[in-house]
């Protein structure tokens, strides 16, 4: 929201501007708003295209479900207060494994930058274990950890932690090596080096991993509540494809879709926040 | 009378997987105190690293540095200040966080030492500056931003690694001009590497000339110009300059092309 005084500052910024500045602005805000509208327009279009598909008999209802019944089945859910239940179970997991895939993340990359030799011993493992396709580990931690909440937020971070690890430790050995030696020369230590200089300057680099990180929880979490949860979207899945409840499972994967883009949206503003007070 | 700085058959060796490579060999010189001197040599030659191994970063693999006559790191309270290349000014630190950093690694962040700080930038133009970040500066500010963070801590000896190389060259003449009356002004005595000639005849009282990698002192010039109140520009303009510089060019090419 703009102040009144940023109002009135850019109404005497535009009354000086040339004729051929105000011309480029107007085209470039033009750009930018029928970018906007496309964007829009696809998904109205998408939706009613589906809608009317089902209507028209085009495709079965039963299998591909449509907006409307979506819209339906979300409305008689709020209603009986389950859908808050598990969007509720998503989100929190979610939220706790990105939370311990941040202090699990630095703590281990602030580890493997203490020691070179650590480092260059562990590096093949971490690589392999990033590499490794997560959903693999899921039926063993149920038989492991057991069919609990526990086990969906560790299968949540297990998808995110060990290329967070290597993100960071990769962001911290990349720091400027003139600045750390400044910190040297000040008389300071390799301690003096992690605290004045590897995690600030870092910082913008870990907000990044951090966005792409949060999307890749809510995969883990998902995947954790197909095969050992009673509540979540996850589960929500699963079971509307067994008992075919598909307008369920659609319904779950839109709202998926929805806290996808909310979570990254809330990291993007803390990349905002930050990059404005720095 | 004792030198404050002495280096004395100083050699270093660089290792790596492909073999070793000689940077010093038997570097021996004095500088005295308030003296300024000036460290030329070829690109390469090994300048910064006898830089590194005055301010402790490295260890000499034979000879040594001796400070008022005892080897170095055997004195508590004698400081010594470097000053990078490039100015390495933190931009997520505003200027005065920028100025006191040595203060805060050391500990010694007191209501006197602030003051100070205070006082520094005051005087040299950077106070109005204090909360605004280093890209808000210009070259030659936050080159005067990097000599405070420095001179806060009080140092006995300061080292200039090349700090004027990655400025334009009109910035870098009033950079130097800058830097030269403060250093001059504080009391200090300090070392300059630079691979620019002119820039050492015209503010050092000596010029050591090193010869290419492994580097050794070819020669040891004293300038003496005899302008009043000198500065690095007066300096450019006085009889002798061009002498001066032509010796030294003299000397550097002598040891670079023996034949």
């Amino acid at each position: 929201m703009k102040t009144r005084t940023e109002k009135r500052q850019m109404r005497e910024v535009k009354a000086c501007m040339s004729r051929n500045q105000r011309d480029y602005l107007r085209a470039r805000n033009r750009h930018r708003v029928f970018v906007r509208l496309m964007r829009v327009v696809l998904l109205l279009g998408f939706c009613i295209l589906w809608e009317a598909a089902v209507t028209q008999g085009w495709i079965d209802g039963f299998i591909f479900s449509s907006p409307r019944r979506i819209w339906n089945t979300f409305l008689s859910m709020v209603r009986d207060g389950t859908i808050a239940e598990h969007v509720g179970a998503t989100l929190m997991e979610t939220i706790i494994s990105f939370l311990l895939v941040v202090v699990t993340g630095l703590f281990c990359a602030i580890l493997l930058w203490c020691s070179e030799k650590l480092s260059e011993i562990l590096e093949p493992y971490l690589v392999v274990l990033n590499s490794l396709p997560k959903s693999a580990l899921a039926p063993l931690l149920i038989v492991w950890l057991g069919a609990n909440q526990r086990t969906i937020i560790v299968a949540g971070m297990s998808v995110a932690v060990f290329g967070t690890i290597l993100n960071l430790y990769t962001g911290f050995k990349e720091v400027s090596k003139e600045k750390s030696k400044l910190v040297y020369t000040l008389g300071g230590n390799r301690f003096h080096v992690l605290t004045k200089v590897v995690l600030p300057s870092t910082v913008p680099a870990t907000i990044s991993i951090m966005k792409v990180n949060i999307g890749l929880c809510l995969v883990g979490v998902v995947i954790g509540e197909f095969i050992g949860a009673r509540r979540g979207l996850g589960y929500l899945i699963i079971y509307g494809s067994q008992v075919f409840k598909l307008d369920w499972v659609l319904m779950s994967i839109v709202l998926l879709c929805i806290i996808a883009m909310g979570l990254y949206g809330a990291i993007g503003a803390v990349e905002k926040w930050y990059h404005r007070h720095l | 009378m004792q030198p404050l700085l002495e280096c004395r058959n100083v050699s270093f060796s660089y290792h790596s997987i492909t073999g070793e490579t000689s940077a010093l060999k038997n570097i021996s010189f004095q500088v005295r105190d308030g003296e300024f001197a000036a460290i030329v040599g070829p690109s390469g030659c090994g300048k910064s690293t006898l830089l590194s191994l005055m301010c402790r970063l490295l260890e000499p693999e034979s000879g040594s540095i001796f400070i008022n006559g005892r080897p170095l790191g055997s004195h508590e309270e004698f400081h010594i200040g470097y000053m990078p290349q490039q100015d390495q000014l933190f931009e997520w630190r505003n200027i005065f966080g920028n100025v006191t950093l040595g203060l805060e690694i050391q500990h010694k962040l007191t209501q006197e030492n602030q003051e100070y700080a205070k006082k520094m930038m005051k005087e040299y133009g950077l106070w109005e500056f204090r909360h605004g970040k280093p890209s808000q500066l210009s070259g030659g500010m936050r080159q005067r931003a990097a000599l405070i963070r420095t001179l806060v801590l009080k140092p006995s000896l300061l080292l200039l690694d090349e700090p004027f190389s990655a400025l334009d060259y009109q910035t870098r003449l009033t950079v130097g001009e800058d830097i030269y009356q403060i250093i001059k002004k504080e009391h200090k005595t300090a070392v300059l590497v630079t691979h620019d000639l002119a820039e050492a005849v015209s503010m050092a009282d000596k010029v050591i000339v090193l010869s290419k990698r492994p580097a050794s002192v070819v020669a040891e010039i004293p300038i003496e110009l005899e302008i009043p109140d000198r500065t690095p520009m007066r300096s450019r303009n006085a009889a002798g300059f061009k002498e001066y510089f032509n010796l030294i060019w003299k000397e550097l090419n002598e040891h670079e092309n023996p034949d």
